[in-house]
């Protein structure tokens, strides 16, 4: 039986799932519940400084998007940090780590870009018992706008910088949070880094309008017919989620590097994902919060049976495997060709990859053969761009097959080269390398 | 005495009161927004798409489905309506079975097709329920067209002719317009005056007079038509009846499954309406199948369906014969007609003759079944009655007893086409009249204007 309980940099997990800091981890009443249903940790929701708490708005703070069944793809909120008294939330916190010593309690937090707040936070989440601190650089809207959360991720000089007080301040391990609202999220990995955190998180979410009333002509969500940027998150955000992990954990500077990976988990096969490309662990908010806490025990379950199938005995077996294989565009292997297949049992005859060839690509399907309906790929006009699969309602029905070495490539009239070649050789690459002579 | 269902003879108020509301209610319910967001969504969009093929009136399915998807369901009405203005009948009546949703690639894919025909319903229904109407009538041309039936060609025809700008008026021998779809499909198909809502909807682009009680033959002559009109478009649909050829087929309670569907679909109390204790419907079709049925939501004890060739035979689609079944109807194969027994004039029983292929020919094996029925419904096709259409003056040709018209459904006879059940070729399907009385109109006007230049 696979083993998935999970270390963290030092922080212990019965398995690798981690509610994100988000409404579902607001108080001590959802996290009980939380942890009776099987999570393995809890990054609580941000906190903020002493004194008067942030006020949420009074309308809607959700927006999505949704697929034809209702099928939530895609949430944006609008909520800001923690609303609650401080001194509440760190008594919930204690008790619910004194209830729960097995799992993950990590206070997220979120104060001013000043030393002195900082100073003054950190002891009394400490004096929690909390496993450790996630550093909130990513929310994207409202606290943005008073200089903190993303304000403070989209400048790595203020990461280094907040995150060497917290270093200074606390023995709590540090995970710092980043915004995915950037060019390059190596940047502030690597600033992370330098101010010494333990590990970064990531993604927060994503800046966006999910829609827009076209009665009224406000965004959505509409408070009193205007509407401000949400963080996205759920399904859609995950491939940009992955992206930046394996950036993260491929990078010279930042290898090695424990990551938490966010962005759009909603079963095991996305945290598997995830954890293949570098993330020690994951966390999972939007998936909760349309399905409630119960999904866990799918995702527990799944990772597990999938392990056992595969043969890996424990989480270090599978963190960071996909991450050599994630290069740069430029080390592909030119000399790779494949062709689609089209498995003629299989197909329904929707015509999709015609058309889509046809119209939008290169002209490799036909419609017709001999006056009858029939697709087919023609192997000298076939580029193998996978369009056609991927637009083919039937699974497994077109497949991508390479061609063996020393086969003629029909539509280019040459053999399949049996070595790897990339662009940096190629002789229509003006910047090719040439050998030395 | 028995009650009920158990009432011997031909008798009303089988059942109690409420439940005939219940047994005629819709077959199909109308898909909800929701429901049809998530149908709308199974559709692929195929290329070249084989539904729109396998469609007679050639509906652009996907794009219509697509519109449904978006949230457009007039823009999805509309791409309807261009292809068939009676789309919201056929939405109903249509068997989608054997032609769009039979071609569907899910059918092939997992036996579970798009309903095509809820959701051409769901977007009909919405265009029809706000009174939108999607075309206007070109200015007037001064051509006059006489249009015999207001039945779904009929109304196909004087539509795109009204369109067009000519001036049409449509003689209907019925008290009411409609044509089989007010007078002759199962009253579940077509429910809340459908078929009267559908004719005003399509009359409502003006230019086309409905004259009721008028029949070619009786009030007016195809030879005085050719003479006061620019054209003629006949679209009368069958007439005639085929008889048993059974002794005894005379005796009370030996009924046209056709005249009763029509009396049924006329009476406003069902209660009132008698019906057997137990009927035999002797057929294979669909009007079969709609007698049987509509004869056991009545009330009726017990209801067999004897068809005189095998079940691949039967021109009933399968869903019509799964139908019947869920219905409590038995349907018997191998079975003709022979002799009906009566007692005082009235039927009693039927003596059918069990039937085999032999030598590639259908006959009789000389084994004999009697089964007990208080009425018979003779549902073994229609014919097409010419005598009104040759009664005077020079003569149509017909061919294999209906009209015979070319690719345009021009008859052999100048200046007047033809289309629907009454011509050669027609498949007796609401959807194919349509097509041919479009058609037919589409040539009409050509031949006004010299292929389309007025």
């Amino acid at each position: 039986m696979a083993d998935i309980r999970n270390n963290f940099i030092g922080i212990k997990s019965p398995n690798p799932f981690w509610l994100a800091s988000a409404p579902p981890t607001d108080k001590a009443y959802n996290v009980e519940r939380a942890f009776k249903a099987g999570w393995g940790g809890v990054v609580w929701k941000t906190l903020g400084e002493e004194g008067p708490p942030v006020v949420n708005v009074n309308g809607p703070r959700y927006g999505a998007i949704w697929g034809a069944d209702r099928r939530l793809l895609g949430l944006n909120n609008i909520e800001l940090i923690t609303d609650r008294d401080l001194q509440t939330n760190l008594r919930e916190m204690k008790q619910v780590k004194m209830n729960w010593p097995d799992r993950a309690l990590i206070a997220s937090i979120m104060v001013p870009c000043v030393e002195e707040s900082w100073k003054a936070i950190l002891p009394l989440v400490e004096e929690t018992r909390a496993d450790g601190i996630e550093l909130n650089f990513g929310c994207p809207h409202g606290m943005s706008e008073r200089g903190m959360g993303a304000a403070v991720g989209q400048v790595p000089e203020y990461i280094e910088m907040v995150v060497r007080w917290c270093k200074q301040y606390t023995r709590m391990p540090v995970i710092t949070k980043l915004t995915p609202n950037v060019t390059d999220v190596r940047k502030p990995a690597r600033a992370a880094k330098a101010g010494g955190t333990d590990a970064v998180s990531l993604i927060n979410t994503v800046n966006s309008i999910t829609s827009v009333n076209l009665d009224t002509f406000s965004p959505e969500p509409s408070i009193d017919g205007k509407g401000s940027h949400g963080g996205y998150c759920g399904p859609a955000v995950k491939p940009m989620a992955l992206h930046m992990v394996a950036e993260i954990a491929r990078d010279g500077e930042t290898r090695g590097l424990p990551i938490s990976g966010i962005g759009g988990v909603t079963t095991w096969r996305d945290a598997a994902e995830f954890m293949a490309l570098g993330a020690g662990n994951v966390q999972v908010c939007t998936a909760a919060m349309t399905y409630g806490f119960k999904i866990v025990q799918e995702m527990i379950a799944g990772l597990e049976n999938w392990m056992d199938e595969k043969g890996h005995r424990s989480l270090d077996d599978i963190v960071g495997r996909a991450t050599p294989n994630v290069t740069d565009w430029q080390y592909l292997n030119l000399n790779y060709i494949a062709k689609a297949h089209i498995d003629q049992e299989a197909c329904i005859k929707c015509g999709r990859c015609h058309i889509a060839c046809e119209d939008t690509s290169h002209q490799a399907i036909t419609s017709l053969v001999d006056g009858v309906r029939h697709f087919e790929v023609m192997e000298d006009e076939c580029v193998g761009c996978n369009l056609c699969v991927n637009v083919c309602p039937v699974e497994g029905c077109i497949t991508m097959v390479p061609l063996e070495a020393d086969v003629l490539d029909q539509r280019t009239g040459k053999t399949v080269s049996p070595n790897y070649a990339n662009w940096t050789t190629h002789p229509n690459n003006p910047m090719a390398k040439v050998a030395a002579e | 005495m028995a009650t009920g269902h158990f009432k011997d003879g031909i008798a009303g108020n089988r059942l109690a009161p409420e439940t005939y509301a219940d047994n005629f209610s819709d077959l199909h319910p109308p898909l909800d927004h929701h429901e049809a967001l998530v149908e709308a969504d199974r559709c692929y969009f195929c290329y070249d798409a084989p539904c729109m093929t396998a469609c007679p009136t050639s509906i652009d399915i996907p794009m219509f489905i697509r519109q449904i998807a978006t949230g457009n369901p007039l823009g999805s009405a509309k791409t309807i309506f261009d292809q068939n203005i009676l789309g919201g009948m056929c939405a109903r009546v249509c068997p989608t079975e054997t032609l769009c949703e039979e071609a569907c690639v899910r059918e092939a894919a997992e036996g579970k097709p798009v309903q095509i025909g809820r959701l051409q319903r769901y977007s009909t229904d919405v265009a029809m329920e706000e009174e939108k109407q999607f075309y206007k009538r070109a200015a007037s041309t001064g051509k006059r067209v006489a249009v015999i039936g207001a039945g779904p060609a009929g109304l196909a025809a004087a539509h795109r002719l009204a369109r067009y700008g000519h001036d049409v008026t449509v003689f209907e021998a019925k008290p009411k317009s409609g044509g089989l779809n007010e007078y002759g499909i199962a009253a579940y198909k077509s429910t809340d005056d459908f078929a009267q809502a559908e004719v005003d909807y399509v009359t409502a682009i003006g230019g086309i007079d409905i004259r009721n009680d008028m029949a070619l033959g009786r009030d007016i002559q195809l030879s005085d038509l050719v003479q006061s009109y620019d054209a003629v478009f006949l679209g009368m649909g069958l007439g005639g009846i085929n008889a048993l050829k059974a002794d005894g087929e005379d005796a009370k309670g030996v009924e046209n499954a056709v005249e009763f569907i029509s009396v049924l679909r006329q009476t406003g109390d069902l209660a009132k309406l008698p019906i057997g204790r137990r009927v035999v419907v002797i057929g294979g079709g669909m009007t079969a199948i709609d007698a049987g049925v509509q004869s056991k939501l009545l009330g009726a004890e017990d209801v067999t369906i004897c068809y005189r060739r095998g079940k691949e035979d039967m021109n009933a689609s399968g869903f019509e014969q799964d139908l019947a079944a869920a219905n409590g109807v038995t349907i018997r194969h191998w079975l003709q007609p022979k002799r009906v027994i009566s007692h005082n004039g009235k039927v009693t029983a039927i003596e059918l003759e069990y039937t085999a292929m032999k030598d590639g020919k259908l006959s009789g094996t000389g084994e004999l079944l009697t089964l007990p029925a208080d009425q018979v419904f003779k549902a073994i096709g229609q014919t097409f009655v010419s005598s009104a259409l040759n009664g005077s003056g020079a003569s149509i040709e017909l061919e294999n007893g209906r009209i015979k018209v070319d690719a345009e459904g021009h008859t052999s006879m100048a200046k007047v086409w033809a289309g629907g059940d009454c011509i050669r070729g027609g498949e007796d399907l609401t959807v194919t009249s349509v097509a041919q009385g479009r058609d037919a109109a589409e040539s009409i006007h050509r031949a006004f204007t010299s292929n389309g230049r007025a």
